[in-house]
């Protein structure tokens, strides 16, 4: 689904990624971890097209596709989704009146009509149900006022209507509690299927206590220097990270 | 020759064509005087600094418009606010077109000034009102002279206008270029209440120039709302000159909505002549190409434990111009007031300008006041999150647009108005109709 060969990118001419490679099928779980500022979110945000950051050097198909030629509009329309490490608060515009223009905005891409209100609201009960998020929630204005919780969980119930094929999860778990964690990781879960594809982007081994990766990748300093099952994980939370950085050298 | 000596010769003309039963003769010449010692306001003038009349000016206007008649009601519905019912107050070139009108003298009365102005039964609310809250100014002055017709509305004591009133000013394309002074007078007596829906619209490329005012009186306890929909075409332009006198615990709000046209400029004038009086102006600015919208308003706070509101957002787009400059007074006897300022603005171009300039001068030491002023650009942060859910960026920007004007709208009154504004800013920033907020 998605093949990254060599991935170099940089911001304002400073090189944060030096040749990535990373390999997702379909039905797979990756999880990346990494010390701060080893490039992680930057990982995210180049798949997922934030103009800032400029691809230098090697290769991003996705399902055949160049990404790098593509607008990030285009990418959501292939079926990419950044649940982002900060969502943006947009006063004026209410969580229910985002959702269904941004599906209405993707099925137009595909040639679609808009989708039949009914079915839109059927949707989003389903939805904000499996999360438990309040119906009072949605007419609110989108993220406006939100706790970091509310955030995060906004970000996974947007994923969960716009059924993405590659879910970029970027810190989701950062400004969670232990409930809201377990409700977010849950939903997650329900989401996976032999079809899609998830990418966690996190700090911290906890997360994978919820949503259990296939593989775990880690990044040091813009390159991955080690990657293994999920035990690796374990293994970086009980001996740091230093441990693969001096492996490494 | 120049339009001010041009205005000035043809005044002689004019007055001979006025109705004998009209009493306004010292007015008007009183007027005309004072207009040509002032002439029109110049750059030099600190409330035109930023705004030049000298584009509109050098036309060779026509004073005397003719009589159009061929103006029929499917030409012009899609200006009114049709979906619902209400009184109309239709001029076409300055003149009273009574087929497509709608007016009443029961319980209230909502007529044209030119019947106000030579009825007898009119002379008192003319005598008590008319001409008495415009300040001498040169441009009040020119209409002062020369307005013969525009809208009488008088609602008597303990009434509540059973329908919103609009008052719709057409002008044609029969002149080569059209000067036109509309003047409007609204009186609402004590514990009544009126919503006045107001448009000026030109229907030809020519030049247009308008030269508007209206004075509007709220006795005690009086709520009025105001709408102004400026939409005109850009050879359009509007001088709106508003002044508004309030009585004890009135509340008036007045929205202007300023979406196209030439030159816009918005005089608002609010005067406070009593307690617990609430004040509210809002607007919403969206224009491009080289526009020009200027907001001039002043609230004068004269009494204690009064409120007043402000809330203007603009978008300012390719070379637009915008202008606001705010003036709150605060009397020293006007303690405990509450004023509020706030006016955002969006430039969605590099080359387009806003001048914002709030003025407060309060002599009171125990108020509450505000103001804010912010310029800025679309958040790229914004548009990055909201195309990674698949939105097109031009889409992403019409919508953040869309959002950061809305809030101004949740004050409309009337749902018909909102709807259509709603529809007039969806259609200005390309934002698809099916986004209701």
């Amino acid at each position: 689904m998605l093949k990254v060969k060599n991935l170099h990118a940089s911001i304002e001419d400073k090189e944060i990624l030096k040749g990535i490679n990373l390999e997702i099928n379909p039905g797979e779980v990756h999880a990346i971890m990494g010390p701060n500022g080893s490039g992680k979110s930057t990982l995210s945000s180049v798949i997922a097209g934030r103009e800032e950051y400029e691809m230098t050097k090697g290769e991003m198909m996705f399902e055949g596709e160049d990404l790098n030629e593509l607008d990030p509009e285009e990418r959501a329309h292939k079926g990419v989704f950044l649940s982002f490490q900060y969502p943006v608060e947009i006063p004026g515009v209410s969580v229910t009146n985002f959702i269904k223009t941004a599906i209405n905005a993707q099925r137009k891409a595909h040639g679609k009509p808009d989708m039949p209100a009914n079915d839109m609201l059927k949707m989003i009960r389903e939805k904000s149900e499996m999360l438990e998020i309040d119906r009072k929630f949605l007419s609110r204005s989108l993220n406006e006022g939100f706790s970091g919780g509310e955030k995060k969980r906004n970000e996974i119930f947007q994923m969960a209507m716009l059924e993405p094929k590659l879910s970029i999860l970027d810190e989701t778990d950062s400004g969670l509690d232990i409930d809201a964690l377990k409700i977010v990781a849950n939903g997650v879960n329900k989401l996976r299927s032999e079809d899609n594809a998830v990418l966690l982007i996190t700090h911290y081994q906890r997360l994978l206590d919820y949503i259990v990766p296939d593989f775990v990748h880690v990044l040091v300093d813009g390159k991955i220097v080690k990657s293994g099952g999920k035990e690796l994980a374990y293994e970086l939370e009980e001996r740091g990270y230093d441990w693969v950085k001096q492996e490494t050298v | 020759m120049e339009l001010k000596d041009k205005l000035v010769s043809s005044f002689l003309a004019f007055e001979e064509n006025l109705d004998p039963n009209e009493n306004l003769d010292t007015l008007r010449n009183e007027a005309i005087k004072n207009f040509e010692t002032l002439g029109f306001p110049g750059k030099k003038d600190e409330d035109w600094k930023y705004t030049s009349l000298n584009s509109v000016l050098k036309h060779d206007y026509s004073v005397f418009p003719k009589k159009e008649d061929a103006i029929e009601y499917r030409d012009i519905k899609k200006y009114l606010i049709h979906d619902i019912d209400t009184y109309d107050l239709v001029f076409i070139d300055g003149i009273y077109s009574s087929h497509l009108s709608q007016t009443t003298h029961d319980k209230i009365d909502v007529c044209l000034m030119s019947a106000a102005l030579n009825k007898d039964k009119y002379s008192a609310v003319i005598e008590n009102y008319y001409n008495k809250v415009a300040p001498k100014t040169s441009l009040n002055s020119l209409n002062t002279a020369f307005a013969r017709e525009g809208a009488f509305i008088h609602i008597h004591k303990n009434t509540q206008a059973d329908k919103p009133i609009q008052i719709i000013n057409f002008a044609t394309g029969n002149e080569s270029a059209l000067m036109l002074q509309p003047r409007n007078l609204v009186v609402v007596d004590e514990n009544s209440h009126v919503q006045i829906i107001e448009r000026h619209q030109s229907l030809t490329d020519h030049p247009v120039l308008t030269n508007s005012v209206t004075e509007i009186f709220a006795d005690k306890r009086a709520i009025i709302d105001y709408y102004k929909i400026q939409n005109d075409k850009s050879s359009a332009s509007l001088i709106d000159n508003t002044f508004i006198n309030q009585k004890g615990e009135s509340n008036v709000s007045v929205h202007t909505f300023s979406f196209g046209g030439k030159l816009t400029r918005n005089n608002l004038h609010f005067y406070q002549n009593g307690e617990r009086i609430d004040s509210t102006m809002k607007g919403v600015t969206i224009i491009e190409d080289k526009q020009h919208v200027d907001h001039n308003t002043l609230v004068h706070h004269i009494e204690p434990n009064c409120e007043s509101h402000q809330n203007y957002k603009g978008i300012f787009d390719d070379k637009a111009v915008g202008v606001f400059n705010g003036k709150v007074v605060v009397e020293k006897e006007a303690q405990k007031t509450n004023a509020y300022q706030s006016n955002n603005n969006i430039l969605a171009n590099d080359k387009a300008t806003i001048n914002s300039k709030p003025q407060l001068e309060i002599f009171a030491d125990d108020v509450r006041c505000s103001h804010g002023c912010t310029i800025g650009q679309l958040d790229e942060e914004a548009l990055f999150y909201l195309q990674s859910r698949g939105i097109p960026r031009k889409e992403a920007r019409g919508l953040l647009m869309y959002a950061f004007a809305n809030n101004v709208l949740e004050s409309v009154k009337i749902p018909e108005v909102k709807k259509r504004i709603n529809k007039l800013i969806a259609g200005k920033l390309g934002v698809e109709l099916g986004f209701n907020l």
